[in-house]
Parts: structure tokens; sequence; C-alpha cells
């Protein structure tokens, strides 16, 4: 039975998209069959971090509306054959989106696959509450910023009343993407500390992502970065992020680029 | 030995509206329906002479025991018996009146249970939220976030952290308080005052406190 997923987050620039691609392509790279969904009608910025920008033809709101059959939309990742994207209409508004043709799509897309991930758009208005209303499971993603955790912590209120889960009187699960951390600047008391995070969000933690240049390396290339750099830390954080989803106990650690070639190697072996 | 003095008490007339039970045959159904009538009403009996009218049954002796246990199970005390054959009276019944004269039937006045006064929420109030409850005190066993609200016309207890609004007393009761086991609040509210964090300082953040009116103001202190 295939899981759906939705990453969100209620503020803008915190890293959805860069997560979705990033889980997306750790998922398949497991050997499961994935799509990562873009919601972000109007703004959509998922196809160029997967590289399938100059590919797409049909989308989301194409299958919404029926003009499109979803395998006519759907684009097969070049490099991971399991890995798959439904990209979101630039032309159109959230408005385009319909309740049932949503949920029409998300069953159809429940059937193909092992994973489905959503990119939810930033807000709480109609947007992100659809992408998050068929979800099984949430990844909000924060940053360790006072703005951010307090957006999050709305959208937590929000997954905990209007999904279908909650509405059905399920509790929703719900994990944390800490991301951007860096750990000098949560030492010197310029950014909160991870401990401080959660417990005002009090959700489990699913991953710390530190802050990187191989994250903006990765979607200037378009290519998710743990497909495009295994090696670097957010790399390493988001493939252990993907085991945790999958039931595995992995340690939580922050990784971090500073060790060396050798050292990395090493880790990985271990993993 | 004296002769006593022979005053003539004075009997006074009083007339009150008895309610008249008639219980029919099946016995257990009009049970039940005196059951379901109960839980509609739970006070329907409470303060009012209660006359049991058995002419429809015949009952032989031990039945209208029976039936009186049934009756008194029930919490109803019966004032007289109404129709019975007169020689089953006995010490241990209640008094046979003869010459009750027929009013009007008295409906059974619904009256619903009082509802929860407390309202309990198991989670946290994240940040949005916003919990309104005029009736009574208000309690989170979780924290209320940085932008959510609530509103008590009585107390609010916030066993988690308190770092949204909170505003107590809004049915203006001024005797209502907040507690919390963090005191970190965006905003306090008790009865018509209030103060924001600004106003409040930083001299208890962190701190497990309590919030309450005095002479007209609002007053913190620590609960530690």
């Amino acid at each position: 039975m295939a899981k759906v997923l939705v990453v969100t987050s209620g503020k803008g620039g915190v890293g959805k998209t860069t997560t979705t691609a990033a889980l997306g392509a750790a998922l398949a790279q497991g050997g499961a069959s994935v799509a990562v969904v873009d919601f972000d009608v109007g703004l959509r910025n998922l196809d160029l971090v997967m590289g399938a920008e100059r590919r797409v033809v049909y989308d989301l709101i194409n299958v919404v509306n029926g003009d499109a059959k979803l395998n006519q939309a759907l684009i097969r990742d070049k490099r991971l054959d399991t890995l798959h994207l439904l990209p979101a209409s630039q032309t159109r508004d959230k408005d385009a989106l319909t309740d049932e043709g949503v949920a029409k799509v998300m069953d159809e897309l429940r059937e193909k696959f092992d994973w489905v991930i959503c990119d939810s758009p930033a807000g709480i208005e109609r947007g992100a509450t659809l992408a998050m209303r068929h979800a099984d499971l949430a990844v909000v993603v924060t940053n360790p910023e006072v703005s951010s955790v307090r957006d999050s912590d709305r959208i937590i209120g929000l997954l905990d009343s209007k999904t279908l889960k909650a509405e059905r009187g399920e509790k929703m699960e719900k994990h944390l993407i800490l991301s951007r951390y860096d750990p000098a600047r949560a030492d010197r008391g310029d950014m909160l500390k991870i401990d401080d995070v959660l417990e005002i969000l009090s959700i489990p933690l699913l991953a710390i992502v530190p802050e990187s240049l191989e994250v903006l390396r990765a979607s200037n290339v378009g290519c998710p970065v743990t497909m495009n750099n295994p090696l670097s830390a957010p790399a390493r954080a988001y493939i252990d992020a993907a085991r945790r989803l999958k039931g595995e106990t992995v340690a939580m650690s922050v990784p971090s680029d500073k060790k060396s070639l050798i050292n990395k190697l090493f880790t990985r072996r271990a993993a | 030995m004296t002769s006593p003095s022979h005053r003539s008490i004075q009997l006074r007339g009083r007339a009150f509206r008895a309610l008249v039970l008639a219980p029919e045959s099946p016995l257990s159904e009009w049970l039940a329906g005196l059951d379901a009538a109960l839980g509609r009403s739970r006070t329907l009996f409470d303060g009012r002479p209660v006359i049991l009218d058995v002419a429809a049954l015949a009952l032989p002796k031990p039945d209208l025991y029976r039936l009186m246990a049934e009756i008194y199970a029930r919490g109803i005390r019966i004032l007289g018996i109404e129709g019975a054959n007169p020689l089953h009276a006995d010490v241990d019944l209640p008094p046979f009146l003869v010459g009750g004269r027929p009013t009007t039937n008295i409906e059974v006045p619904e009256i619903a249970p009082p509802g929860p006064v407390s309202l309990m929420i198991e989670g946290s109030v994240r940040s949005g939220q916003s919990v309104v409850h005029p009736t009574g005190d208000v309690t989170v066993m979780g924290s209320v976030s940085s932008g959510a609200e609530i509103l008590a016309g009585g107390s609010i207890h916030v066993y988690g952290a308190l770092r949204g609004r909170a505003i107590a007393g809004a049915a203006r009761n001024p005797r209502a308080r907040i507690y919390c086991r963090k005191f970190e609040p965006e905003l306090l509210g008790i009865d018509r005052l209030v103060r924001t964090a600004e106003d409040i300082g930083p001299s208890f953040r962190g701190q497990s406190a309590q919030i309450w009116l005095d002479a007209g103001a609002i007053r913190i202190a620590s609960l530690d």
C-alpha cells in the first residue's frame, strides 16, 4: 500500500522543494517506486530542482481537469527510473485545483507507487491545505529561527484538523526536518537550538540538515542533492531521513562536511 | 392531680398539587417508561407530593409491596396510595387516601443534565488555533504556542508552556486565575484587564507561575 507524504512548512524558502526532491530520490535509490508531486501551482520549482523543466508537457492541473491521463503527465527521471515527477502548472493558480480532481489523482498515484511525496506550497491557503489533505504522514520542514518555527506550529495545527486522516479521527503522523542548521551559529546563540525547536513543536525529529553550499550547487544543476553528491552532509542527512521513514533505526547526528574524505567513506560503509 | 386544660388544637388546611403515578400492566413496561421520564428529568419528583394510584391494577398485597419497593428504589417517596383494597392497609405502607379530585396532567419537563463546565485539551494548542470556552475552566495538558489563544469564562490551567495568549474570567469573573508550568505568554487577561508581554517584563520568564487579579491589578507569582 502506497504511503502519501506531504512536505510542508508554512513559511517559504525553508527547503520544502529541496527536501521533496532529496527524499524522493533517496527513497527511489533504495528501490522503491516514488512519485514527487508539485502542488505549487503557479510558482512551480520542483521541475527545476529535479532537472526536468524541459520535458514538461502536461501537468497536475491537466490531470485534475481530465485533459490528460496521469501517465501522460508523469515524467520519469533520466538518472533513476523508479523516480517520477508530476509537475505543477506555471500558468494557472491554486484555484484551478478542485477537491474531487485532486482526490482522484491521489487515488491513482496511490495505486501506482510505493511513495507519493507532495511538495506543498508555502502559506496556509488552498494549495497548502489540498497538498496535505490526502497525506498519511507529514514532514514539516523548519529552519532554526522563530518565524519559521511559529509558522510550522500553525501548519501542525492544520495537519491535526484539516486532513482527511484527522477528520476521520485518526492520528496524523508528523516528522520534523530541521534544515539550514549551522551548529557554530547555534552555539553562538545566533540561531535557535535544536532542543528549543523540538520543545516548541513537540513532534519527532526526522533529520537535521546542515546549511551547505551543496544544496545550492545541486539545485543549480537540477539534480536532487542525494543524487548529485551522496557523500555531502545534506545528502547524508536526507538519506538517513529516508531510512527512518522506511522504519529503520538510524542514530541521529548532525552530518558535517568538514570530515576528511577517508572518514566520509567509512561513514558511508557503516551506514 | 390537675385536670388537663383541653385546648382545642387548630387543624389548618393546605392544598398541594400532587403528582399521581398510575401504574398500568404490564408493570415492567410501565417501570421502563418511568425510568425514561426520570432520565429526561432527574429532579421531576423532588420535593413534590407523589400519590400512587393502583386502581387500575387490583394488586394482591405482596405485589403492592413489590411495586412500592421498585418505586422506592428509584428515589421516589410516596405520600399516599389511592384505589387500593382498604383491607391491605398496613403500618409500613403509606396511608390509603380517598376523595382525590383529578386536575390537569403535568408534562414531564425536559431538563438536560448539565454539561461539563470545564474543557479539557489533551494535546497542545498550536499557533493560529483559538479555544473559546465562555462557560468554565480550560485545562491544556500540552503547551499553548506563540500565536495561539485561550479564552475561558473561568480559570486557565496550562501544564506545558504558555507562549500564546490566555484570557481568563472572560465572563466577568475577576476571581478566575491562570496557571502555567512555563511562563512565556504573549498576552494575559483576567476579567477585562489585559497585559502584553512587554508590560509583564522578563522577571518570571520560564518559571511556573500563577496570575490573578488583586484589587483591580494583575498579579503574577512564581509557583516554585
